[in-house]
């Protein structure tokens, strides 16, 4: 039988969470689809590939430490995020586009 | 071209090998150390089981005696599976299964090269062509892990010795010529292994030299599946492989 699961405190010092990044096709952005632990690079990036590409999600991965991402402090979301609510002129919704245009 | 009864036999050792260590593989479904080699694992198995079911198809096909895949790789008797020693060696530990996949794809990776390039059988070609993707990720995986491994923890570099100790006289085996192999080889539906023992012995040094680990010189190699005697622990393999075909006939799904 294979042996039981390392303790998870040990487990989370050898293998930290990476997050990942999966681009669907040449042109496109990388995207995040979720995270994952790994004890490098390398092996973060291969079980990226067996977690997140096993039906032809994408052409390239990403893959980053997540301690390496500075987050936005959720409890600053009102000064950070609300003044840009009654801004509406940043919008660019005044214009009439001529039917010529098409699809914008 | 050879005919049927030299290349059935050939091709069956290798769908043998692939079906049995693709079947120690998803022995670990529910077992793995982490989600993420859970997924590898199975993923690997998966390959093995296609290039597997591929090769059996193709078998039967070129025997024309109407067995089908699944008569093949299920109602078989365990003296008639030609699969190698390594292959069918428990999966003991994280440290055993990642070793004998890396024996395995450093062996298997540049063999389906071979084929892809050299056979006279154009299916076995197209066989080949995908099978040496996929075994090249096999490879790389399974070389990443023995080195993070062997050159790790305390406890992680004392597993990866032991399996090395346990292990490596059964690759030996993996270069030996049956007489249903060497006549494929004179045909031109098989190369030579010899070659591919180079290449081997080079990807083994590469991984062994970065992961402290060092292979023992074994003076008897360990053989005898080619001929269809097989360890002890072949016959507990085959009851859970085999179970299904055994106890509902012809079952699909």
């Amino acid at each position: 039988m294979p042996d039981a699961p390392m303790n998870n405190s040990k487990t989370q010092h050898l293998t930290p969470l990476w997050e990942v990044f999966i681009r669907p096709r040449n042109g496109l952005h990388h995207r995040h689809v979720g995270s994952l632990h790994a004890a490098d690079s390398a092996l973060a990036l291969q079980s990226a590939r067996d977690v997140y590409t096993r039906r032809g999600e994408g052409n390239s991965i990403w893959v980053v430490r997540s301690s390496d991402i500075a987050a936005s402090d959720p409890s600053f979301a009102e000064p950070n995020f609300e003044p840009a609510d009654d801004k509406i002129y940043r919008h660019p919704t005044f214009y009439d586009i001529p039917d010529e245009v098409g699809h914008m | 071209m050879a005919t049927a009864d030299t290349t059935v036999p050939a091709i069956l050792e290798i769908a043998d090998d692939c079906l049995i260590l693709g079947h120690r593989l998803s022995e670990w479904c529910g077992h793995a150390p982490m989600l993420e080699e859970e997924l590898a694992l199975a993923n690997m198995g998966l390959d093995l089981l296609g290039q597997a079911r591929a090769l059996y198809a193709h078998a039967g096909e070129l025997e024309g005696k109407g067995r089908s895949e699944d008569d093949l790789a299920f109602l078989r008797r365990e003296r008639d599976y030609v699969n190698c020693l390594l292959v069918e060696r428990r999966n003991n530990d994280f440290a055993h299964t990642m070793l004998r996949q890396l024996y395995f794809a450093a062996f298997m990776q540049p063999l389906w090269r071979a084929i892809a390039a050299n056979s006279s059988d154009e299916t076995l070609r197209g066989i080949a062509a995908k099978a040496d993707k996929e075994m090249t990720y096999h490879l790389r995986h399974a070389g990443e892990w023995v080195i993070r491994m062997g050159d790790g923890t305390e406890e992680s570099a004392a597993r990866m010795a032991d399996a090395v100790d346990e292990l490596h006289r059964y690759t030996g085996e993996l270069f030996m010529a049956s007489a249903a192999r060497t006549a494929a080889i004179t045909a031109g539906l098989l190369p030579d292994p010899e070659p591919i023992r180079a290449e081997w012995e080079e990807t083994i040094a590469t991984v062994f030299a970065a992961a402290k680990l060092t292979a023992p010189e074994i003076r008897t190699w360990q053989k005898g599946g080619r001929d269809g005697i097989h360890g002890e622990d072949m016959g507990h393999l085959l009851a859970e492989l085999q179970f299904m075909q055994r106890a509902y006939p012809g079952q699909t799904w």
